[in-house]
């Protein structure tokens, strides 16, 4: 077993993972590791050939390789040991972190600060219970995306797509662009899951139908796909039999959400959030455990990868500080709140020492689509401020700044609460 | 024949919905765009839409088999397939930097083909 | 035909393979033939993996004989071929509204099936022993000696054992006639070709029907009876310790709720006729029968953290026992038919009846002298210690590499799936030999990586490589290939 010691080790190579390093390591912390389990760093992004990334943080817009390769130059500009083919097997909450590799064998790496940033996976057929079938043709739009973009096949070319987040918008387009007829996408809910640039540029484009309250109702096919029966759902959500509808097809892509990947943090103890699968944080995006942070993706499900890279930048800059032992609680904890209409807030607590801080961005989803909304902010119950938008929808993450002075000028804060409410009389 | 068509404008996350009403080519009003962004938006879109086609492209010799590329500015919607083919048949070799030119001028857009990656040699 | 097989088995599924692994001892030239890419791909992969401590069955039928015996005889058999198999026990839980007296029927009839160690016990033992078990519950049979096992890996490891013996195992090799020649049977035709042999036994499950019809036997009518299922994560935090039964009613078992060997809560199965016997579809109403019943036993239950729901189909025969017996019309054919619920249990005492039923048909059973009795433990990364992982891992470079993240697995053991005896040509014949595949993102990560494994060292394009069945293809064209014309019809 090869044993090291380092001061700052990040799990995962992906747009999350790499900011964290990149900050810490321009926060003064030169001692960082990398483990990555694929052959190379980017995590997600490398299969994500489409654009739309990099809007807000780089003010362009690129493709995912290319949003990866601005933070791949700044980790190899930098002294930051990188371990690529490296399964991270075990997290314990004292820091040790276990892993492998064909080259090096079993490595047991004593940090002093860990950053978990795995990304999630993807939920499955099986997860959701499709009854019918199990043949070949039926996987998740992720893994088709990887067959597509990376090993170079096209899984098959009648397609249908169950779920219209982000992941199955982008590849009903892919799909059709390289030759396959791709029939429908159905979504469960009465509103699509992804952004609406997606359903305009993926779906309008290609005449592709997007069925708003259908679902798969049954797989059929022996050894390979043949059909899928889709069927009309109610105000439950429960299909409505007389609706049934077969359509054949050899290929069903998924995209029916995704689940960040926290069983190693599960392994060091990390306490979950419930609600977003992810760890509970403080601002600093430090979890439960001492000198454990989690960032991206493995804390809660991101829409937009700039936002990923913004979390990051404060969980590597947090990892920074505790390591060098600047880390200063203020002894006093506010639970963020989650109110009416939002399905949940990051970090769901504030209790560091603000040091030179501006402010703290609350990371927030609506649980349904609204219009001319007041995002409204209270503190112990008091309405601090209220900001205004258009619309929220579920698919798209909202970012509201809490400034510091706001919290400086209140007294003995235990609880800070978010809601979204619409208009009344629009 | 006097059409209307009803868009969902993407220049900003603002999503306006843009009332166009058209006859063939020519535009007679629009309507519900937030900005003047959103009127030349909703103009293109009736008359020539385009789009960034971002896909891949064949390599040999390199560390993968293909490598993900983009047309460096948006050519017309209608011709995507077409450029799609042409992509398709070509295979480049390795190495690639980021930003290299593939194809120049697809289909006479004036769009090239570049590679949005570094890609190596198989080693 | 060239070679004369003194016996050839049709159909590797647990009874088949029980069959070669118990005439491998013996001086004998042994033909197990398969029709599908991987053994224990029908029945025996898609059952609640029990090994039934023999209570539950008619002691006036063979099931009753054999199932004690095979379920005593695993414990010997599973630490020597190193198979996965757990003595947690089984309880059928009598709820308030239940007719009790049944449970006591059961202990009779488990009296005298000879089970051992059985007891009745009370709602105070339920609440200390199931936490989680209905504060309905009021009494259950207990019965100490029912155990867990993985039976595709019971089955593979007893093929994997003849093997090592000397015994042949054919894959994708499916019989389309048997040959007979002046009442006795010759041997087999294939389409892989024709087998020449003097003893022929049918395992062949579903189709036991099918093949004994061949030879002109039509007392056996195989029906296919469904029973679906859900799995759990491993990872599910829910405890439940034993194999538990609902009391049975005249018509089915019950849903069982049972953790696997390997720690997978299961719950199922349903018992419904279907018309095919490639019906494996699970059903909304049959999945909502599952859930309720695993529910009236453990009402904390949820449906979160399932990761698969599946079905398998029993091969009952019209007479509801197993049919293992000597055919009257052919010398030399023997049929082990019908084999549902508890053949699984009853396997080992399964195979010793059918060899006791081909010596009195005539065959020499001499015991060979350098018989190898074991099976090398299979690497099973997932069960080992950081330590232990560090050692596999010092002695061999490629189980540092790690291809399935949620079960742990690596490309060594893949490999070695892939290239050791009886090894796997699919994507699931690797998920059933490693694992790979069967956690929580059910190969979405490891997935492409199986495929190109396979395809490497079988020698084939990824195109080519299958999940199961022969028309199974898990990618179908090449990137590119669809373009043109193709690309033109579909816009």
């Amino acid at each position: 077993m090869l044993k090291v010691k380092k001061d700052l080790v990040v799990i995962g190579g992906g747009p999350a993972g790499l900011a964290a390093a990149k900050t810490a390591y321009d926060d003064g912390i030169n001692d960082v590791m990398i483990l990555e389990r694929d052959f190379e760093l980017g995590g997600i992004l490398p299969q994500c050939i489409h654009n739309g990334f990099g809007l807000h943080h780089f003010k362009e817009e690129l493709t995912g390789p290319e949003y990866a390769q601005r933070f791949i130059n700044d980790i190899e500009e930098r002294d930051i040991e990188v371990k690529l083919d490296t399964m991270v097997l075990d997290v314990t909450k004292d820091r040790k972190v276990y892993a492998m590799n064909k080259k090096e064998g079993f490595l047991e790496i004593e940090a002093k600060a860990v950053v978990l940033a795995m990304g999630c996976r993807e939920r499955t057929a099986g997860a959701i219970g499709i009854p019918g079938t199990r043949p070949a043709g039926v996987i998740t739009a992720g893994t088709a995306q990887r067959y597509t973009n990376i090993e170079g096949f096209v899984p098959g070319d009648e397609v249908v797509i169950l779920g219209s987040g982000d992941i199955g918008l982008i590849m009903a387009r892919r799909m059709k662009l390289e030759g396959a007829d791709v029939k429908a996408v159905c979504e469960l809910l009465p509103y699509t899951g992804g952004l609406t640039r997606n359903v305009v540029q993926c779906l309008e484009d290609y005449d592709i139908p997007l069925m708003l309250n259908h679902t798969v109702t049954a797989i059929k096919g022996e050894g390979r796909l043949e059909a899928v029966e889709i069927s009309e759902v109610d105000e439950n959500l429960k299909p409505i039999p007389e609706t049934a509808k077969t359509i054949k097809a050899d290929t069903l892509l998924l995209s029916v959400g995704l689940i960040p990947e926290n069983e190693l943090s599960k392994k060091a103890d990390v306490i979950l959030d419930d609600r977003t699968g992810g760890p509970i944080v403080n601002e600093g995006r430090e979890t439960n455990i001492e000198g454990i942070f989690a960032c991206g993706n493995v804390l809660h499900v991101h829409d937009l990868v700039d936002w990923v890279t913004e979390e990051s930048q404060i969980a590597g800059a947090h990892a920074a500080k505790y390591i060098k032992d600047n880390f200063e609680k203020t002894g006093k904890c506010a639970e963020v709140k989650a109110g009416e209409n939002v399905s949940y807030v990051i970090p769901q607590k504030i209790e560091l020492e603000s040091g030179d801080r501006k402010r703290i961005p609350l990371y927030m989803r609506v649980s349904t689509p609204l219009t001319a909304v007041d995002i409204n902010l209270y503190a112990d119950g008091e309405k601090l401020y209220s900001f205004s938008e258009p619309f929220a929808k579920p698919g798209e993450m909202i970012s509201v700044p809490l400034a510091q002075k706001t919290l400086d000028d209140l007294d003995n804060l235990s609880e800070i609460k978010v809601d979204i409410i619409e208009k009344e009389g629009e | 024949m006097i059409e209307t068509k009803t868009l969902t404008c993407v220049a900003c996350p603002k999503g306006c919905e843009v009332t166009v009403e058209y006859e063939g080519d020519e535009i007679i009003d629009i309507k519900g765009n937030a900005c003047p962004q959103g009127q030349s938006y909703a103009e293109e879109e009736i008359v020539a839409p385009t789009r960034i086609l971002p896909t891949t492209i064949r390599v040999k010799n390199g560390a993968l088999a293909l490598c993900p590329v983009k047309t460096t500015k948006q050519i017309p919607l209608e011709k995507m397939f077409k450029a799609m083919e042409i992509i398709g048949k070509k295979e480049v070799e390795a190495p690639i930097k980021m930003g290299d030119v593939l194809i120049e001028d697809i289909l006479g857009t004036g769009a090239n083909i570049v590679a949005t990656r570094d890609m190596q040699e198989k080693l | 035909m060239n070679k004369k097989y003194d016996v050839i088995i049709i159909g590797a599924g647990i009874s088949g393979c029980a069959v070669a692994w118990k005439l491998a001892r013996y001086n004998l030239d042994i033909l197990l033939l398969e029709k599908e890419a991987d053994v224990a791909t029908g029945t025996t992969k898609a059952n609640t993996a029990i090994m039934h401590a023999g209570y539950n069955a008619d002691p006036d039928k063979l099931k009753g004989r054999l199932n004690v015996k095979g379920n005593e005889e695993i414990r010997e058999v599973s630490k020597k071929l190193n198979i996965p198999y757990k003595e947690i026990g089984s309880l059928v839980v009598g709820l308030e509204d239940d007719d009790l007296s049944v449970i006591d029927e059961l202990y009779q009839k488990g009296l005298k099936n000879n089970v051992k160690n059985m007891e009745i016990v009370d709602r105070e033992w339920l609440l200390e022993h199931e936490p989680n078990i209905s504060k309905k519950a009021v009494k259950a049979l207990w019965a100490p000696t029912a155990g867990v096992i993985t039976p595709w890996e019971a089955a593979l490891a007893m093929a994997q054992n003849a093997v090592a013996n000397g015994a042949e195992v054919k894959l994708e090799t499916a019989v389309e006639d048997v040959l007979v020649d002046e009442g006795r049977v010759i041997g087999v035709k294939t389409n892989q070709g024709d087998f020449a042999a003097d003893y022929v036994v049918n395992a062949a499950g579903l189709y036991a029907d099918e093949i004994a019809r061949m030879v002109g036997i039509e007392k056996i009518n195989i029906t296919p009876r469904k029973g679906e299922y859900y799995i759990y994560d491993h990872a599910k935090d829910f405890e439940v310790n034993h194999v538990v039964f609902p009391v049975p009613t005249p018509i089915s078992k019950g849903i069982v709720v049972t953790p696997t060997v390997e720690n997978n809560l299961l719950i199922g199965p349903t018992s419904h006729n279907v018309e095919s016997k490639t019906d494996l579809a699970t059903t909304r109403e049959g999945l909502k029968e599952v859930y309720n019943g695993a529910k009236k036993l453990y009402p904390e239950l949820d449906l979160r953290d399932t990761i698969r729901v599946f079905a398998g189909l029993r091969a009952a025969d019209d007479t509801e026992d197993f049919v293992i017996e000597a055919a009257e019309n052919v010398k030399g054919f023997v049929n082990v038919a019908g084999i549902q619920s508890p053949g699984l249990a009853s396997s080992t005492a399964i195979a010793g009846y059918t060899a006791d039923i081909l010596k009195d048909e005539g065959l020499i059973l001499s015991e060979k002298k350098d018989f190898i009795e074991t099976r090398e433990e299979p690497v099973r990364f997932y069960e080992m210690s950081n330590t232990e992982r560090a050692k596999m891992v010092d002695q061999n470079k490629d189980y540092g590499q790690i291809i399935c993240r949620c079960e742990t697995v690596s490309y060594k053991e893949i490999l070695d799936a892939i290239n050791g005896p009886v090894g796997a040509r699919t994507v699931n014949a690797v998920k059933r030999r490693t694992r790979a595949g069967a956690g929580r993102c059910q190969g979405g990560f490891c997935g492409p990586r199986v495929v190109d494994i396979l395809a490497e060292q079988l020698g084939i394009d990824p195109t080519e490589v299958k999940q199961e069945e022969g028309n199974s293809q898990i990618l179908e064209y090449k990137i590119k290939e669809l373009l043109g014309s193709r690309v033109m019809n579909n816009a």
